[in-house]
């Protein structure tokens, strides 16, 4: 009964694919498993659309949307109309094929991987070797889609917005492969399944999580401030600052374009959370091993929506950087801490089984931590706003 | 300690978040078709034309003195005097406006029309809830759209209203003083030439109790 | 010679094309790299996931953006009126083709590196990415430093002309 409830989207899929002949079954199942990726994320993105408005008035001290359906539940639906029979306004300098695109790049690209993804036991699209290999390649490939939006709307808003955004993405992109470099270190495989499978280990019932280590603990806190800057959200939302550039490099964008980009966002806000999960925090696997009865997927799917609720308190509280001091501490405080952390993982990894190591690692951890953080604090590179200019 | 702020700021929406299911003096928000606020004894969007007593065409404190047509900074008021006269409230015989517009979706709500006006006339409304669905006609308020009555005034601007009232009084007893010496006056030429026209004043009392009495008295003029 | 093959190849020659034959600089670019993405699935194709994956990683998520950026730093994405093709056109040419010329010859030529039946293609041994990376760390470890001290250097360089600008501006 465990066992069905844990397999029952597999178990599903195989009774649904039975009923075809037997040479379009594999293809039918890959076709299954896409149209079920395109069809549950935004289903999910809605429910964290939703999550976002309503969470983000009570952080402050307003309602929030409560006007379609009970409690406001069919305000997505409502957006999603909105945005349906809205008018697609293509600025005529616009460079119509580029511009049109843009978004559906977006979109392609941001979906694409989920495919190597592991959301519960035996759920992955493709298993593939180099899974987080492929996962990187296709969300470096999204700067290219927001250039294209902000180019290709011959707009300086959108221009600018792109300018930002590539920059941002380009800067913290190297943090997030070094942050996750540790893990591949440590489990030896660039597959996304056995990096899984090796968190999935308990003991005295707790399981093996990469977070519940010191390199894994400061590589989880580097990789999700290199996620916020990669999928542009607040604290590192210059790209769409609106009170300097409206809505950055998609100004210019409206009706189902738009909502396009706003799927993309939150889709890729969620592969890239689905990656954090999976690399971090045990992916499918049960925080506790007497929890071993809940189906893997559930504690994929409560993972990821955790990690949004995360991302949406973030927002709530955060007020966004300037550009100077996002490039700052991408380049003088993330890059290095990365480094270092890489090699606190090395050290980990050669001092053997032990409580020495714990020791060792948390305090050249903290140490470093406390030292950089003091002196890019002194300098002005990291830390509080400066209201020089403004003075 | 770097981060320290940030944690902080984290607990603090936390709290929010938290508090405002918790308590509800936290929401601030009126949730306006079902909720609603009295407005404020200053609130003002639009002018309206007050009357007296029941009649709203008889009852018009309007003059037609077109002073507030003149001062409107946009011109969104427009009024046609009336070629004939009847009484106002002081029992004058005045002109009174055949026609009084004011186009809302031209008034700035600036209230120099109040300000301007002698007779107490035109006051300011608090009713905001105009939309409608003829852009033009729906907007251009006239004489019957605009007339509101005393007791109105008094519910949206009762201390302004109270005011207006004992204002208007005054004025009264003033003018009743005074018809009272020409009557006085009369009389005692009357003792003299007794065949002299009586003013159109039926009935004279004392100053009445203030309050509300006031203003059916104020038309009693009439 | 499957489908698949000729419709990538066909997209990787046309992106290619367009890359020479389009007007505008960024349309120029954009095209290249739908010539980088075609390659990339060649690659993967192949069964060769990594060179598939770093084709897309570093073509498309680094060389194709820094392409872009040169050209709008540099007003590139404005065309020029007096067309775009340069009147040496016919040197391009011979150069390119003999650039052709000799890889296609050195391709033709080359014994194949993978023991098999003469001639016929064989089904290549599958490389996983452990197996790079241990080549890259075991055999190939000095070319590999060689190369990343090579870069480090091209860093700080272009790190030094930058300063240096900063510089002389004050």
């Amino acid at each position: 009964m465990i066992e069905k409830a844990d397999q029952i989207f597999v178990l599903l899929g195989h009774w649904l694919v039975s009923f075809l002949p037997v040479w379009l079954q594999p293809a039918a199942m890959v076709l299954l498993g896409v149209l079920a990726i395109i069809v549950t994320f935004p289903a999910l993105f809605a429910i964290t659309v939703l999550l976002e408005r309503k969470g983000l008035g009570r952080m402050q001290n307003r309602y929030g949307p409560n006007r379609v359906g009970p409690f406001g539940i069919f305000q997505p639906v409502a957006d999603g109309i909105k945005s349906l029979t809205k008018e697609d306004i293509v600025p005529t300098s616009a460079d119509g094929v580029v511009h049109f695109l843009a978004p559906v790049f977006l979109v392609v690209v941001v979906f694409m991987g989920y495919a190597v993804l592991p959301m519960g036991r035996n759920m992955t699209l493709v298993s593939m070797d180099a899974g987080l290999l492929f996962f990187f390649a296709i969300g470096a490939s999204t700067e290219l889609s927001v250039f294209m939006a902000g180019w290709s709307s011959r707009n300086k808003y959108s221009l600018l917005g792109a300018m930002r955004a590539v920059a941002q993405m380009i800067s913290y992109e190297v943090p997030l492969l070094l942050s996750s470099l540790t893990i591949v270190m440590m489990t030896g495989s660039l597959s996304l399944g056995k990096i899984v499978e090796a968190q999935n280990q308990y003991t005295w019932g707790l399981p093996h999580w990469y977070i519940f280590t010191p390199w894994g603990f400061a590589g989880f806190l580097l990789y999700a401030v290199a996620t916020t800057a990669e999928s542009n959200r607040s604290p590192f939302d210059l790209p769409e600052g609106e009170s300097e550039l409206v809505a950055g490099y998609f100004t210019e964008y409206s009706g189902f374009k738009f909502a396009l980009f706003f799927l993309g966002e939150y889709v890729g806000m969620m592969s890239i959370s689905g990656l954090g999960t999976t690399l971090f925090l045990g992916g499918w696997s049960a925080p506790l091993q007497i929890l071993g009865w809940v189906p893997s997927w559930c504690w994929f799917f409560g993972k990821v929506m955790m990690s949004m609720c995360v991302f949406i308190w973030m927002r709530g509280t955060l007020p966004r950087l300037r550009q100077d001091q996002l490039m700052n501490f991408a380049w003088k405080f993330v890059l290095p801490l990365t480094l270092v952390n890489l090699m606190v993982a090395a050290t980990w990894r050669f001092l053997g089984a032990g409580w020495e190591r714990w020791v060792i690692c948390s305090a050249i951890l903290i140490l470093v931590y406390t030292l950089m953080g003091r002196s890019g604090m002194r300098r002005g590179h990291i830390g509080p706003r400066s209201y020089r200019y403004a003075e | 300690m770097l981060g320290e702020g940030i944690l902080k700021g984290l607990g603090e929406t936390a709290r929010n978040f938290v508090g405002s299911y918790v308590s509800a003096e936290r929401l601030t928000t009126i949730q306006y078709p079902e909720e609603r606020i009295a407005p404020i004894e200053a609130t003002r969007d639009f002018p309206f034309l007050v009357y007296d007593g029941a009649d709203w065409e008889a009852g018009l404190r309007c003059v037609a003195c077109q002073i507030c047509e003149k001062e409107c900074p946009p011109k969104c008021i427009y009024i046609v005097k009336s070629t004939d006269k009847k009484p106002d409230a002081l029992g004058k015989l005045q002109i009174y406006p055949v026609r009084f517009d004011i186009d809302i979706s031209v008034c700035m709500s600036c209230q120099i029309c109040v300000e301007v006006c002698p007779f107490e006339a035109i006051k300011m409304d608090t009713q905001f809830e105009l939309s409608t669905t003829d852009r033009f006609g729906g907007l251009l308020y006239d004489r019957k759209e605009l007339a509101k009555s005393n007791e109105y005034y008094h519910s949206i601007h009762p201390i302004e209203a109270k005011k207006v009232d004992a204002h208007l009084a005054e004025e009264k007893m003033k003018a009743d003083a005074k018809a009272g010496a020409a009557a006085a006056a009369a009389a005692a030429k009357a003792a003299a030439a007794p065949v002299v026209a009586k003013p159109a004043v039926p009935a004279t009392p004392a100053a009445a109790p203030a309050g509300a009495t006031q203003r059916a008295e104020g038309e009693k003029q009439g | 010679m499957s489908i698949v093959f000729f419709a990538i190849a066909g997209l990787s020659v046309a992106g290619a094309l367009a890359a020479v034959a389009l007007k505008n600089t960024v349309h120029c670019a954009l095209a290249l790299t739908v010539a980088f993405a075609g390659l990339a699935l060649l690659f993967l194709e192949l069964d060769a996931q990594f060179a598939g994956f770093a084709q897309i990683l570093v073509y498309i998520g680094a060389v194709a953006i820094l392409v872009v950026f040169a050209i709008l730093l540099t007003r590139g994405s404005e065309t020029p009126k007096d067309g775009i093709y340069s009147t040496k056109w016919l040197l391009g040419l011979v150069t390119a083709s003999g650039i052709f010329a000799v890889l296609a010859w050195a391709v033709l030529h080359s014994t194949w590196a993978l023991p098999g039946p003469e001639g016929a293609p064989t089904a290549a041994p599958a490389v996983t990415v452990m197996d790079i990376g241990n080549a890259l760390m075991g055999r190939y470890v000095l070319p590999l430093e060689i190369v990343a001290l090579l870069l480090t250097s091209a860093l700080i360089g272009a790190v030094i002309v930058a300063m240096h600008e900063k510089e002389s501006a004050q």
